[in-house]
Formats: structure tokens, C-alpha cells, sequence
């Protein structure tokens, strides 16, 4: 066995990283001891989605290492560690801290750094650039002492990061030296366009500044003073004027490198060493860099190839981009200036609705060249099919930007693509290997996307996605059937709608009226929760009573032996000693097994169906109601104990806590809601990983939406932030009624989320800003669902009719003997079969 | 002839769901559909949970084959047959039911 060569890779970086995913999945990953080297003190994070830090992500969201990955595959990390010098005479690295490392193979993937123009004063106090989480917390300590930020340039980035100002509440100034916009990216009618809706945003664009120096101000920290003879007061100072890239190992390693900077490769991504390749920001190919993780992503594949002994080269890559600027759309496609000969240019300019778009084509009008759209991205995904395939164009290439009017559709369906055509350019998915994927039976998008990776990156191709598995599916007579079960051809909001257009108020109405057949456990249950969803009516009652689940049958949790438990409210996880001891004694009378469970409340098991009333009427009697543990509908709102007894609590979260379980109480949805509220950041509650989470801030509350624990955890997303109290309320109402009106039987709001087009922005817009105009009747709703709140088990012990369903059998008193318990740990629990048999055995005798 | 036993007044039967009886030591769910006038019964027990509780179960029908639905694992049984939906080898016993001057009568044999 011949002895394992070793491969150092200089750099984990979203490139590198991804370089050693590639090469670890690949046949030649047992022939190399692996060694990398990271300078930051976290290993790769993505950066591409750093922005997302402001909102609530944190590092652990953003890193791109999957548990475990450098132990599993063997790969050793220096970590905090910088490799500063390359022997190739003797192949050797050696490193910061003096490690020296032996090689067979190197990968150089230092990536770039943010350039600082050398203007007078840059490395003042309070300036800073935009690269890496470090940067990034530092930019937000400092942002808690200042009111007004200034971004120097323009750019892709730039851009980013006057977001990032901005969602730090920062009057937010862009600098720029050139004449508009994303310059390289965006025609000037699109970068024109781009400005008006940046500053309608509230940031100030200033557009052809060329910063001179930066000194002191009179009424903020800096002054900045341009050559123009004007000037601008700001706390903050980020500068954003572009990456260059790291190539200083390079240099002083006697590795070629660009005359514009950049380690010179070849297209087979090696540098003028053959041992030694370069990947990412870092590499200059045919005197050009590339500032995007696609093409790194794509030189590191490259290499791996290499590596393997296949032939294959790097040709360049496609520098088209497409993103969400603070809200609005931006994409850019190949030659967007028109600087191709010949090229003919079509713009389409709406004032009104505020997009642009403008389309460069070759002078026969027969191929794509470029494209830039603002305001309106909807068509990126097609455009940049025409561009990336060479597609032929329809007769009127105009008609792929003029809105259409009529119903021809001039868009380019999935099925006109190619089986090479590139879906997903961050993870090189064809569309060939999608259908592959679809035909090996990945018919969701969330499989799809599992299998292939695709829209797993940058996410900016979901839409195409979507489509192509559409198509797909059809193509393949998989009927994408969303009826709700053979009984209803509707989804459950389809039902949802029809029983407010027609005030349907009962199952066999709905089935009269737009069913077939007798119904079946799935549509009794569906309707039976959109009717209590809606008219908030008793379940027990004669009409509704034949479409409970078994739970809500008979109000309490079916138990594997048959029998039920029971779970009194405990709001917010408050209980008195006496409710306690009450709890204590009902258990205790009745031989319950009691355990405290994960939502602050104690539950009791063991109770026989006959058992049910008459505990109920005592936990009633000692002040307690329906805790709702058998209901889709909210559970519990969890809480820590907050500022009234808490050292650190910032807020009363057990108050608000005993306020939202109070309204929400009784609630039917589509699945079970679980709240949580913390009293301060230290998120004792674990709100975050809840349907509905509230965090106290200094400035008042933050709200959580859609997170989960249980089978598929999921991190809820930040939906605002400083709330006030009433503020808060309301749009939980809203959220609320909106997931009860749209989501899908038995979906819980994480899963509403992930399949929501549009996803977090869309919800906000709904909410936030009521783009569908519905806001008032989500509250009305939930106001009504409020006001109608009953203790159904108040109601029902009440009612000697209903209590007729709490006998086991119709015509006897007797019990199920088939219920047998045990004693474990000093408590019941339920016979297994053979000690079921045993004391059937013992009786007999 | 048959030999029905008297079970209990329609009154005491839940419409399109169901209620169990106890009858000569047996579990036995009863179903009520009034709407097409039928009424039916089935074995109580659950085989795949081996607990009494099939009478806790939703009723509908399958392609026109009345069923319950298992409160437990939501296993169908067939309420003409006793025959499991999902599994051949599984089939509960079945029982001739009828409503005569508002009682409920059944026959336990076969």
C-alpha cells in the first residue's frame, strides 16, 4: 500500500470549505491526509447571507459546517491559524503560530479583502469594513452610541450594508464615487431607478462624492469632506469599495501573481507551481477575478477533477446576479451596458409601479446578451436561461419585458430548457439532474432540494425550481393532487374559503353542499377544526360532535392502553400551592401517574373514560379549566420568570405570558401552537424555538414567529423587533388568523413558513404592511375567537347529556378490564401484555 | 331465527359516530349513521393496539365501503366486513344490527 500523500488547504472560507465537501465525497478522498488551515477563529460561515446576522441570525446559523464534518472526515484544522509562507523548493507551509506542515498538493483559497481607499483619516475610531462576523459585531457595539452611518461605496455590497446600517437604526448615508449605483451591474435607466427606490426607503444616496478626507465634526464624530467642496457629519463610516484579492502568501512565496493583484491560474486552477492551485477570490483567471462563491464553488470542483486525473478546465463563469436590496428586487444578466458590437437594447420604464428593465440583444436579434431589472425580478429566472443556453428568442424579444396583457404567455417554461441547462449555479445542478431526482421520487421541494442541493445557496433559484418539478411532475402523470381525501377535491383552504363565502357551520352541510360520499377520519377532522376555527362553537355540541379527533371526543389524550390523561391549564407555567395541592389530591384519589411536562404544566395519566367527569369536576371546582392538551390549538405559553424576581429580567414575562395564553386560549388550528416568552436575551424560555416567541429588549418586546422543536427543529425567524405591547398583540392576532385561514391540515406554522412563496418578507408584508387589505377581519376574527372563549370541560360537566359519552359501555356500568396497571417507581403505569395475561391467569384461578 | 338481543334505546346511540356495548361478556362498537339509515356492528377491540376502543374511532366510508378509523394508529376497518383496510390478514367480527320500535337489537350469531 503505497503511503498517503498529504493536501493542505490555506483558507476555510465559504470556498475552501466547500472545496473539502467536493473532495471528501469524492474516490480520492482516502488518498490524502488532509490539513487546513482558517485564520478566523470560526470555521467557514456564510458569508454571501451575513446581512442576515441583523436579523436575528447568529453565527451558528451562518456557519456551513455540518456537526462534526472535520472529525468524521479525518481533516485536521488549524483554527485561529494563519499560514504565512509557502517553501516550494522543500513543499513545505508554515504558519502563524509556527506550525510547518509538509505537502504533496496545495490549495490556496485565502479569498479577498475589503478595500479601504487611502483617504486621510480612514483608520479613525468608528470606522469599519464589512468582511466577517467580527466586523460585524464590532459595527453593532459601536452602532448603540451613534444616530448616523455613512456607507462609502455604491456597490453590491455597499448596498448590503447600508441594510445593515439601517436595520441598526441608523440615518443611513450612501457615498459613492462613480455617477450611480452598482455600476458594474446596472445601465443607468436601472441604477436611476434603483436610487429613487433606495431613497424612498429612507437612505440617502450621494452619488459622484469623491471623499477627500475624514476628520472631525461638530455635530457627529466624523465629517467627511469630498472634492466637490461639499461635506457630510456621520458616527459610523463603513467602507465598502470593493475586494481585493489576498494574495500577499503568494508574493512573498515567489508564486506568479496578476498585475492587478490575484494569483495567476490556469484554467486547470493551477498557479505557475504545478503542486500548487489557487480557488475562489483569491485566483485570477485570464486577468479576471471573480468577487461571487459560484465560480469559487466551481474552480474547487475543477481542482478536485484535477486531482482525479479527469480532464476539465475552467472557462470563466457567468457573473449574473440577482438580489433583494432592503425590499427591492435587482437582478443583472451578462453584457447589461450593451457593449457587445451591434447590440441592439430594448428598456421597458414604469414610473408608476417603479420597475425597470432593459434587455441587450445581438444585432440579429436572435440571442440574450444581457439584461438588468429593478423593481420587478420575476423574470431573472427565464432571462438568464435565454443568456446561459443560447436560446433562441421569440420574434419580439420586447415581449420578455413588456408586461403581458392579454393571455399569451411568452415566458419560457421548463419543458423549452435543455438537460444541461444550469437551475442552480451556487451547486452546478442541471436541469437533468433534477429530473433524475424527481424521477428517483423527490416530488417536494424540500426533497428536491435535500437530494440535489439546489437552491440550497444563494436560494435564487427557488422560483425555476419550483417550476421545473412542477412540469416534471405533470410530465410524468403525477397528478399534483391537493385534495384534501376522496370525500372533499379541496384543499383545506379551498374549504376554509367556502366556509366563510357561505357561512357553512356544520360537517354535514360541507358534505351536502361540496363533498361526496360519507367523509373519513382525515375531512371529519379538517372540517371539524376549520368550523371551530372560524365559529369558535362548543366541539361537544350534537352538530360538531361526529368530526372531533378521538382527543377532542372526549376532551383529554388517548393513552396507548386506552385510557387518558389529563392536563389542567397552568398559564404561563404559574400554579399556586394550593392549585398544587389540589392537583396532589385529585391525582392521588384517582391513582394517577403525574409528571411535569415540557410546556410548565403537570399532566395525569391513567384516567379511565368514566374517570374524566367527575376528575374534571374537581380540578374545576379548585379553580382550574381545560388546559387544551388534547386540541390542535394552542398548548401552553412558556415562560421564564422574568424581571419580577430575575436578577438579569429586562421585562414581566410571566406577565405577558399569562396574558397571551389568557387570549389565545381555546384557539383551534390547523396543528398544535406552542408560545414561549423570555425576559430578557438570555432566552431562558427557549422562545426562539417556538410557534410564537417574545423576547423582552430594552426596547420593548421581539417577536418570533414559526420556529419549532420536536421532530424537525427549527430556528423561528425575527419578525420584529422593539414592540410595544399593544403592537405585539396585534400582530399576533394576525399571524395567527392568517396561519388558521391558510395553512394545510395537520401543517404547523414552521413547515406554513418553509412552503410560503415569498417566506419571511411575504408574511411581514402581510402583516406589517396589509398588502392583501385583509388585516381587519384576521383581527375581527381573532377578536370574536376571544370573546367566545369557553372551559369546554365546564360546559360539558354541566350537561348530563353529554356526560352520557363518558360511560364505557352504552348498556352497563361495568369497566374495561382490560386495563391493567403495574407499579413502577412508586407510581402506575400500564401492564405490558404478559403481565396483562398473568393477571388475567391469577384471576381465573 | 335469530336471536336479538335488546341493547339500548336509539336515543342512547350517537349520531355518525359511535357507542360500545357490552353484550354477553363481548365489547362491541355500535355505529349510527341516520342520515342513510344504517346502523352497524363491530368487534370493539383494536388488534393492533389490543385495547377496547374501535367505538372512539371516526366513521366515513372508503370508496363507498363504510369504515372506522382506529383512534389509536388510524387503522380502517370495514363496518360490512370486519375486514382491515390495510392489512388482509386482519379482519374483526361483524354483527347483525337493527332498530326495532326505537331499541336497538343485536345478534351475536353467525
Amino acid at each position: 500500500m503505497s503511503k498517503k500523500q498529504t493536501l493542505v488547504v490555506i483558507g476555510n472560507g465559504m470556498v475552501g470549505h466547500n472545496f473539502l465537501e467536493n473532495l471528501v465525497a469524492s474516490d480520492i478522498r482516502d488518498d490524502y491526509d488532509i490539513v487546513t488551515f482558517c485564520e478566523e477563529e470560526r470555521a467557514a460561515y456564510d458569508r454571501v447571507h451575513l446581512t442576515e446576522f441583523f436579523s436575528g441570525k447568529t453565527a451558528e446559523d451562518l456557519s456551513l459546517v455540518s456537526e462534526g464534518f472535520f472529525d468524521t472526515n479525518n481533516i485536521k484544522i488549524h483554527i485561529g491559524d494563519k499560514a504565512i509562507s509557502i517553501d516550494k523548493a522543500n513543499k513545505f507551509v508554515t504558519s502563524a503560530k509556527g506550525v510547518a506542515i509538509s505537502y504533496d498538493k496545495l490549495i490556496l483559497a485565502t479569498g479577498s479583502y475589503a478595500f479601504v481607499p487611502p483617504i486621510e483619516g480612514h483608520d479613525r475610531e468608528n470606522c469599519f469594513v464589512y468582511r466577517t462576523i467580527e466586523d460585524l459585531e464590532a459595527l453593532t457595539e459601536a452602532a448603540k452610541k451613534a444616530k448616523i452611518g455613512a456607507v462609502v461605496g455604491g456597490g453590491l455590497l455597499g448596498l448590503e450594508a447600508a441594510k445593515a446600517l439601517k436595520d441598526l437604526n441608523l440615518k443611513t448615508n450612501v457615498v459613492q464615487f462613480s455617477a450611480r449605483l452598482m455600476s458594474a451591474q446596472l445601465d443607468t435607466g436601472g441604477a436611476d431607478m434603483l436610487a429613487a427606490k433606495i431613497e424612498a426607503l429612507g437612505i440617502s444616496v450621494h452619488p459622484s462624492k469623491n471623499t477627500r478626507k475624514i476628520v472631525d465634526g461638530t455635530d457627529c464624530q466624523h465629517k467627511m469632506e469630498f472634492a466637490d467642496g461639499t461635506s457630510l457629519e456621520t458616527d459610523i463610516i463603513l467602507f465598502s469599495a470593493g475586494i481585493r484579492p489576498r494574495d500577499e502568501i503568494a508574493r512573498i512565496s515567489g508564486i506568479e501573481v496578476g498585475t492587478r493583484g490575484g494569483i495567476v491560474i490556469n484554467d486547470q486552477c493551477k498557479t505557475s507551481d504545478p503542486d500548487i492551485y489557487a480557488i475562489g477570490e483569491c485566483a485570477v483567471w485570464n486577468e479576471e477575478t471573480f468577487g461571487l462563491v459560484a465560480p469559487g464553488y466551481h474552480m474547487g470542483r475543477v481542482v478536485v477533477a484535477d486531482l482525479q486525473g479527469q480532464a476539465t478546465e475552467f472557462s470563466g463563469a457567468d457573473m449574473s446576479t440577482k438580489l433583494k436590496l432592503n425590499g427591492v428586487d435587482v437582478a443583472s444578466i451578462g453584457d447589461a451596458h450593451g457593449k457587445a458590437e451591434g447590440a441592439l437594447v430594448y428598456t421597458y420604464q414604469n414610473g408608476a409601479d417603479e420597475i425597470y428593465k432593459s434587455l441587450v440583444v445581438s444585432a440579429d436579434k436572435k440571442k440574450l446578451l444581457g439584461a438588468v431589472l429593478v423593481g420587478d425580478a420575476s423574470g431573472y429566472g427565464t432571462l438568464s436561461q435565454y443568456y446561459l443556453n443560447a436560446i433562441d428568442l421569440p420574434e419580439h424579444p420586447d415581449s420578455l419585458i413588456i408586461p403581458s396583457r392579454s393571455d399569451e404567455s411568452v415566458g419560457l417554461g421548463p419543458d423549452a430548457l435543455p438537460e444541461s441547462a444550469q437551475i442552480c449555479s451556487c451547486f452546478d445542478v442541471t436541469k437533468g439532474q433534477i429530473c433524475s431526482a424527481v424521477e428517483a421520487g423527490c416530488h417536494t421541494m424540500p426533497a428536491l432540494k435535500d437530494s440535489t442541493k439546489a437552491a440550497t445557496g444563494c436560494g435564487g433559484c427557488s422560483a425555476l425550481l419550483k417550476s421545473v418539478l412542477d412540469c416534471e411532475l405533470e410530465k410524468s402523470g403525477f397528478e399534483v393532487n391537493t385534495d384534501l381525501c376522496e370525500h372533499f377535491a379541496y384543499t383545506r383552504q379551498d374549504l376554509y374559503n367556502l366556509m366563510m363565502v357561505n357561512e357553512i357551520k356544520s360537517f354535514n352541510d360541507f358534505l351536502t353542499q361540496h363533498g361526496q360520499g360519507r367523509g373519513c377520519e382525515i375531512c371529519r377532522q379538517a372540517i371539524g377544526s376549520i368550523l371551530a376555527s372560524y365559529w369558535n362553537e362548543y366541539v361537544l355540541s350534537d352538530k360538531q360532535m361526529s368530526v372531533q379527533d378521538t382527543n377532542d371526543t372526549f376532551l383529554a389524550n388517548m393513552q396507548k392502553d386506552g385510557t387518558y390523561s389529563v392536563v389542567p391549564r397552568m398559564t404561563g407555567g404559574e400554579v399556586s400551592p394550593e392549585g398544587l395541592i389540589a392537583i396532589g389530591q385529585i391525582a392521588k384519589k384517582y391513582n394517577l401517574y403525574t409528571k411535569v411536562t415540557g410546556g410548565q404544566r403537570v399532566d395525569l395519566f391513567g384516567a379511565r373514560l368514566d374517570q374524566l367527569p367527575p376528575i374534571w369536576k374537581e380540578l374545576i371546582d379548585a379553580g382550574f379549566e381545560s388546559g387544551h392538551a388534547y386540541g390542535k390549538s394552542l398548548r401552553t405559553v412558556k415562560s421564564c420568570v422574568g424581571s419580577t424576581w430575575c436578577r438579569f429580567g429586562v421585562d414581566d414575562s410571566v406577565g405577558l405570558a399569562v396574558q397571551l395564553e389568557n387570549r389565545y386560549k381555546g384557539l383551534r388550528a390547523p396543528h398544535k401552537i406552542k408560545f414561549a416568552v423570555s425576559g430578557c436575551t438570555r432566552e431562558c424560555a427557549e422562545a426562539q424555538s417556538k410557534d410564537i416567541g417574545v423576547i423582552a429588549t430594552e426596547g420593548g418586546w421581539n417577536l418570533y414567529v414559526c420556529g419549532n422543536g420536536g421532530m424537525k427543529p427549527r430556528h423561528a425567524d425575527l419578525f420584529a423587533t422593539d414592540l410595544d405591547k399593544e403592537t405585539l398583540i396585534k400582530y399576533i392576532d394576525r399571524v395567527l388568523a392568517f396561519y388558521v385561514r391558510t395553512a394545510d391540515r395537520l401543517q404547523r406554522t414552521s413547515v406554513w413558513m418553509e412552503n410560503m412563496e415569498g417566506g419571511l418578507d411575504y408574511l411581514k408584508s402581510v402583516v406589517i404592511d396589509d398588502k392583501l387589505a385583509i388585516c381587519d377581519d384576521l383581527e375581527v376574527h381573532m377578536q370574536n375567537v376571544v370573546d367566545t372563549y369557553q372551559c369546554e370541560w365546564k360546559t360539558t360537566i354541566e350537561d348530563e347529556e353529554k356526560l352520557k359519552r363518558f360511560r364505557h359501555f352504552v348498556n352497563s356500568d361495568k369497566t374495561d378490564e382490560n386495563i391493567v396497571f403495574v407499579e413502577e417507581r412508586g407510581q402506575i403505569r400500564p401492564a405490558n401484555e404478559q403481565e396483562r395475561q398473568h393477571f388475567a391467569l391469577t384471576e381465573e384461578v | 331465527m335469530s336471536h336479538w338481543i335488546d341493547i339500548c334505546a336509539t336515543s342512547d346511540l350517537q349520531a355518525d359516530s359511535g357507542v360500545c356495548a357490552l353484550v354477553e361478556g363481548k365489547q362491541i362498537a355500535i355505529f349510527y349513521m341516520p342520515k342513510d339509515n344504517r346502523i352497524y356492528a363491530i368487534d370493539n377491540y383494536d388488534p393492533f393496539g389490543k385495547i377496547n376502543v374501535l367505538s372512539r374511532g371516526l366513521i366515513g366510508d372508503i370508496k363507498g365501503e363504510a369504515m372506522v378509523s382506529s383512534p389509536l394508529y388510524k387503522q380502517h376497518f370495514s363496518l360490512e366486513t370486519g375486514q382491515c383496510f390495510e392489512d388482509e390478514s386482519i379482519k374483526n367480527d361483524t354483527y347483525a344490527i337493527r332498530i326495532e320500535n326505537n331499541r336497538v337489537e343485536i345478534s351475536l350469531e353467525g
